[in-house]
């Protein structure tokens, strides 16, 4: 479980970028992070791993305070916290392999990690995790060679292979086209239940969020401003995040909803299947 | 106002050139292609027996320039760490330390760091290897502190998200970004270093140059020709051996 207490970041510029925020993760949850540009998204989940230092406030994960942690125990906590990246931060000289073995940094020693000796379960773990986002035929290709989509399956088997508590997740899908979104975000949706682990995804696209999550918090100059099941965003709360602007092409539909509908089918929970009617009409309110 | 420009422009001109010209004697310049013609004949034939007392100063000036170049590597690396912005442990302290020791490196040239080092070394190889590597760490940290500089910061902020220690985010995140641009820099440096040790000889810090002066004392022409033929063609080849490492590894 996450817990963020009255987190608040002020840059050393004077810019404030977060104010107050509160806000728990229960275990396996997915959160969308939902706000316009400079909202405070990128800032609010670097602050969870500290890769950007909080003003004030407390961040839990488990019974772990993040906050008042020291350099050791703060890298002992990032080692159980995954991170994936909107340009995927792969280290692009080095092979698939070494990028996904790169997530188990943390638990193994510099001499060890230098001669690229690293245990054999987490060898044998790599090659898991490769295969389940369906990359095993590109396990010795350098990173650079590979397209956005695998690019970004090799993003999150590096977070899979920390053997992760939680995963953050920054605009995974920003660089990526329409069809590589949907399949990405499936992947992550898909992943998250089955290993019942909770994550928080900064997202751009709200039609995107709405089709893959079940607790959207919206962000507006670093306050939440909204924190509810995505069938509560109307033009209302839109208008709050996000400013004035014709929301009607991006509001889910609740009448024809063909998704609800197959999703009650047993489909797995929060991952819906997408008729090409209903694609179409989502790609209508892509902005 | 334009024309009063260009009046003062021309008037500059003659002026530098009185200034420029005021210590020639007309009279070598008006010779100078006969004595060109001259000096041409008597440089041919070359002197080809020559050739095998060559051989070891052209070991020799080989390597002044690969030593020098290694012992520059050693020196360079860690300032090229101390300047770079995002891995020098004090931007205010440590880093103009460093800036000050690389432009100090590279504004004095290889050949009057071997004037200074044949006076305190002594002549010989040990004062070139030296003189290469002191002109060749200003060089090789300056290039590559500024490759360290351009780094991409997400594989870092990636690596470190790991868990991973600040050893662990140089190996994995820093190295091999700056790699091709490392080896690069070496290959282009020793280069460079294969001419400039061919001239070393000159003060007498050994290799080619040493040859070249002494033919040049005697008036030998045939020699000095054969002399300037080997340095060509190491210094064609060294280029041939530099573009194929840069294309093997960038």
């Amino acid at each position: 479980m996450l817990r963020l207490t009255n987190l608040s970041k002020v840059y050393a510029t004077g810019d404030r970028a977060l104010t107050d925020v509160s806000f728990t993760v229960e275990p396996g949850q997915v959160v969308g992070l939902i706000g316009p540009s400079g909202a405070g998204k990128s800032t609010l989940i670097r602050c969870i791993n500290r890769l950007v230092e909080p003003t004030s406030g407390q961040v839990h994960l488990g019974d772990m305070e993040i906050t008042g942690m020291r350099r050791h125990g703060l890298r002992r906590a990032r080692r159980r916290i995954g991170m994936i990246f909107q340009e995927y931060a792969l280290v692009e000289r080095l092979t698939v392999m070494e990028n996904v073995l790169s997530g188990q940094l943390g638990y193994v020693g510099f001499w060890r990690s230098f001669f690229r000796k690293f245990p054999p379960e987490a060898v044998a773990n790599a090659y898991r995790l490769l295969d389940r986002v369906g990359l095993s035929a590109h396990v010795d290709k350098r990173a650079d060679a590979l397209s956005g989509g695998q690019r970004q399956r090799v993003g999150i088997a590096r977070a899979l292979a920390q053997n992760p508590d939680l995963l953050l997740i920054d605009e995974p899908t920003a660089s990526l086209d329409p069809k590589t979104s949907r399949q990405i975000m499936r992947l992550i949706v898909e992943i998250c239940d089955e290993r019942g682990l909770p994550a928080i995804i900064n997202i751009h696209d709200v039609a995107l969020a709405q089709q893959f999550v079940r607790r959207i918090i919206g962000l507006q100059s670093g306050h939440v401003v909204f924190d509810g099941s995505p069938d509560g965003l109307d033009a209302e709360v839109l208008t709050k995040i996000y400013g004035e602007e014709d929301w009607s092409a991006t509001i889910r539909k609740t009448d024809d909803d063909v998704d609800e509908d197959l999703a009650d089918e047993g489909e797995p929970a929060g991952v819906v299947q997408e008729t090409e009617a209903a694609r179409r009409e989502r790609m209508a309110g892509l902005t | 106002m334009l024309w009063l420009g260009w009046l003062a422009l021309i008037a500059f001109f003659v002026f530098c050139w009185q200034v420029m010209t005021q210590n020639t004697i007309w009279a070598f310049v008006s010779d100078a292609p006969s004595q060109a013609g001259d000096i041409g004949s008597r440089m041919f034939p070359p002197r080809w027996s020559y050739i095998p007392q060559l051989l070891e100063p052209l070991w020799d000036t080989m390597n002044i320039a690969t030593l020098g170049t290694l012992l520059a590597l050693f020196m360079a690396i860690p300032v090229a760490f101390l300047a770079a912005r995002n891995t020098t442990p004090s931007v205010r302290f440590i880093r103009p330390i460093a800036l000050l020791i690389i432009v100090s490196s590279r504004s004095i040239n290889s050949l009057i760091w071997a004037l200074l080092l044949v006076a305190i070394i002594g002549p010989g190889v040990l004062a070139g290897i030296v003189a290469i590597a002191f002109r060749s760490i200003g060089f090789i940290a300056k290039l590559l502190y500024e490759a360290i500089e351009e780094i991409d910061a997400s594989q870092v902020e990636a690596v470190a998200a790991t868990g991973a220690t600040k050893a662990q985010i140089m190996d994995y995140a820093v190295v091999p970004q700056i790699l091709p641009a490392f080896a690069g820099i070496t290959v282009f440096r020793w280069d460079i270093n294969i001419r400039e040790s061919t001239v070393l000889g000159l003060v007498g810090a050994g290799g080619l140059g040493l040859r070249l002066q002494e033919s040049l004392n005697v008036l030998a022409w045939p020699q000095v020709t054969v002399i300037f033929m080997l340095i060509l063609i190491t210094v064609l080849f060294s280029e041939w051996i530099s573009a194929k490492v840069r294309h093997a590894i960038i």
